[in-house]
């Protein structure tokens, strides 16, 4: 088949001839219309079309059409008889509807110091909407314990399942092989100084203060945080959360005390659990690399932790808990209603809710520190 | 109405007459639905007021406007029912709520409201295993489940045939005879329009507020607006604008 080919020709001191020929195919890619352009001068005053040996046309050739149209338009006489008919109504059908003013909304990109101050806005806004969120729920909390709540107890025993039993397999995995990577880094180390038993005082007092607790919420606020985002998110577009509110029922009862509530109760038992799963890695490493037997490691760990120290770690996965149910029904409820909104939702629920996580366990730091903890 | 500073719609001041159907209509994206939400509580307007009979809607306390929320029923478009309830459980959730009917009494209440609106035998059938017409119809079943003094569609015939837009139809007259309810359609399905309406009002989009007011025949016969006629007549009359 002929290339598709576009000429510009003079064939009158004021007329230039748009010579259209071969087989015009969009797979085939669009001649330049500038070749139009560049043939026009001020003498110009009218365009012509020659259509003779074009061999069959597609959307390219309105197209391209189309723009050589629009950039003579107002200024010269076109006479468009010597285009196919369907070319014809085709360039009248896109020429009908007058450009909206002000419909084109080509915004250019805003001065460094105007996005500072944009975030800078946003980033407040968002610290309030937690607050106003996290006061919300405690009410609700409130309401729950004085047997007021409006939710259904199926729901948070669903909630607690998924929460709890189903997350076991990740936790059991994710304990192990952190207790695991810190045995053995902490015992490359200490070994030098043959002090290689250390490694379970190490690998203890680390779980139990802390990974525990942090490794566990950070898979939780993976997983759970951002299901809950999706999952009030796909509620928020179907207009449910609306019908609980106008039902009278509070959203915040129905739908998210029973996540909160769950999250809060099975966060200490998995931070738990962590903890020994942890441990159970540095015993590996302990028997393996360390040469020492598992009553060793294990005498060894009991005098290196406390009940304190578990206790600190407990406490804190509590509020982990409740700050990845927050953060995750927070964005789920503010989800816009489209379907890429749900899936950023849970991005933002994640991202949020483990930025949540560490500034808490900061802030518990600093507290420990100061009481002596 | 007004989203943050951009105020959508201004100077809407209109009566409902109890029992009778109240059509907002409209071209698309005029507002419609967001009066509907601000009717319903959903928004606060940004001035203005909302009365339902001699109490203020719009400034009432939490428990009082609780109180009045238990008289409306509310149809969303697609329904809104609850995904993880079945049907029977949909409707009986409003019960739960307001009644003290023991379970199996709700459940018999369930029933019927289903039946009503010719869902008989999905009591236990979840909404994602229905179409999406009768997902609509279990969502009137639970809007009409505290037989509510004024009941509210959003767009009730969209994604309807032309069947069951006309069962919609004759159901919403039927409702305002026997339950002697007040409704209020968004709609502007013009078949619908000219078989319900008792009176409505003519939001338009360009000039952000409402246009016309009254039964829609009378408005068919008499208006001289032609943005009126053109969206009553399907285009016939009236200019094409951008």
């Amino acid at each position: 088949m002929e290339q598709a080919s576009l000429t510009a020709s003079r064939v009158d001191p004021d007329t230039v001839c748009v010579r259209v020929a071969g087989a015009w195919r969009l797979r085939r890619g669009l001649p330049a219309a500038d070749t139009v352009a560049r043939a026009l001068d001020e003498r110009v005053r009218r365009l012509v079309f020659d259509a003779r040996d074009l061999a069959g046309w597609d959307s390219s050739l309105v197209t391209v059409l189309a723009q050589v149209l629009d950039g003579c338009r107002g200024r010269l006489e076109v006479e468009r008889t010597g285009l196919p008919a369907g070319v014809q109504r085709l360039l009248e059908l896109v020429e009908a509807v007058p450009e909206k003013q002000g419909a084109r909304g080509a915004v250019p990109r805003p001065v460094f110091l105007v996005r500072v101050g944009t975030a800078a806005i946003v980033a407040t806004e968002q610290a309030r909407e937690f607050l106003a969120f996290l006061g919300e729920a405690t009410r609700s909390l409130a309401r729950f314990l004085g047997r007021r709540a409006r939710y259904r107890r199926v729901d948070l025993v669903l909630e607690v399942q998924e929460a709890g039993a189903r997350a076991l397999p990740i936790a059991t995995l994710i304990s192990f092989l952190v207790g695991l990577i810190m045995a053995f880094v902490g015992a490359v180390s200490l070994q030098q100084f043959g002090a290689g038993i250390y490694v379970a005082n190490m690998v203890a007092v680390a779980m139990a203060r802390e990974m525990g607790a942090m490794m566990t919420a950070i898979i939780m606020a993976g997983r759970t945080g951002s299901a809950y985002a999706a999952q009030l998110g796909t509620m928020n577009v179907s207009q449910e959360i609306d019908a609980l509110t106008t039902m009278g029922i509070p959203p915040i009862d129905f739908l998210v005390l029973p996540r909160m509530l769950a999250l809060s109760l099975m966060m200490p038992l998995l931070a738990i659990y962590s903890d020994f799963i942890g441990i159970l890695g540095g015993v590996v490493v302990g028997t393996t690399m360390l040469d020492l037997s598992v009553t060793q490691y294990w005498e060894q760990t009991k005098g290196a932790i406390t009940l304190t120290d578990f206790a600190t770690g407990v406490g804190k996965s509590v509020v982990f808990g409740v700050l990845v149910a927050i953060a995750g029904c927070m964005e789920g409820m503010r989800a816009g209603r489209s379907a890429s909104a749900v899936g950023d939702a849970a991005t933002r629920a994640a991202v949020r809710a483990i930025v949540y996580i560490i500034v808490a366990d900061g802030i518990f730091a600093v507290v420990f520190h100061v009481l002596g903890i | 109405m007004a989203y943050g500073s951009f105020v959508l719609m201004r100077d809407l001041t209109f009566e409902v007459a109890r029992g009778s159907v109240f059509v907002i209509m409209g071209g698309s994206g005029c507002g419609k639905s967001t009066l509907l939400r601000h009717l319903i509580g959903l928004n606060a307007p940004a001035a203005g007021a909302i009365f339902y009979g001699e109490e203020n809607f719009t400034s009432a306390p939490p428990d009082a406007r609780e109180r009045m929320l238990r008289r409306f029923g509310v149809l969303y478009q697609a329904g809104a029912l609850f995904s993880s309830l079945t049907l029977a459980q949909n409707v009986m959730l409003p019960l739960g709520e307001y009644t003290d009917l023991a379970p199996r009494e709700m459940r018999d209440v369930a029933a019927l409201k289903l039946a009503l609106v010719g869902l008989r035998g999905f009591e236990d059938y979840y909404p994602s295993q229905i179409s999406g017409g009768m997902q609509k119809r279990a969502g009137l079943a639970r809007a009409i489940a505290l037989d509510p003094e004024v009941l509210f569609f959003d767009e009730p015939s969209a994604g309807l045939d032309p069947i069951s837009s006309r069962r919609l139809d004759d159901l919403i007259l039927e409702l305002r005879e026997s339950l002697g309810a007040t409704i209020v359609v968004v709609t502007h399905e013009l078949p619908s329009i000219f078989t319900i309406a008792d009176d409505s009002i003519f939001l338009d989009a360009d000039s952000r507020t409402m246009i016309a007011s009254g039964s829609p025949k009378e408005l068919l016969a008499r208006s001289t607006d032609s943005r009126v006629r053109e969206f009553l007549t399907r285009g016939a009359e009236g200019s094409q604008h951008g």
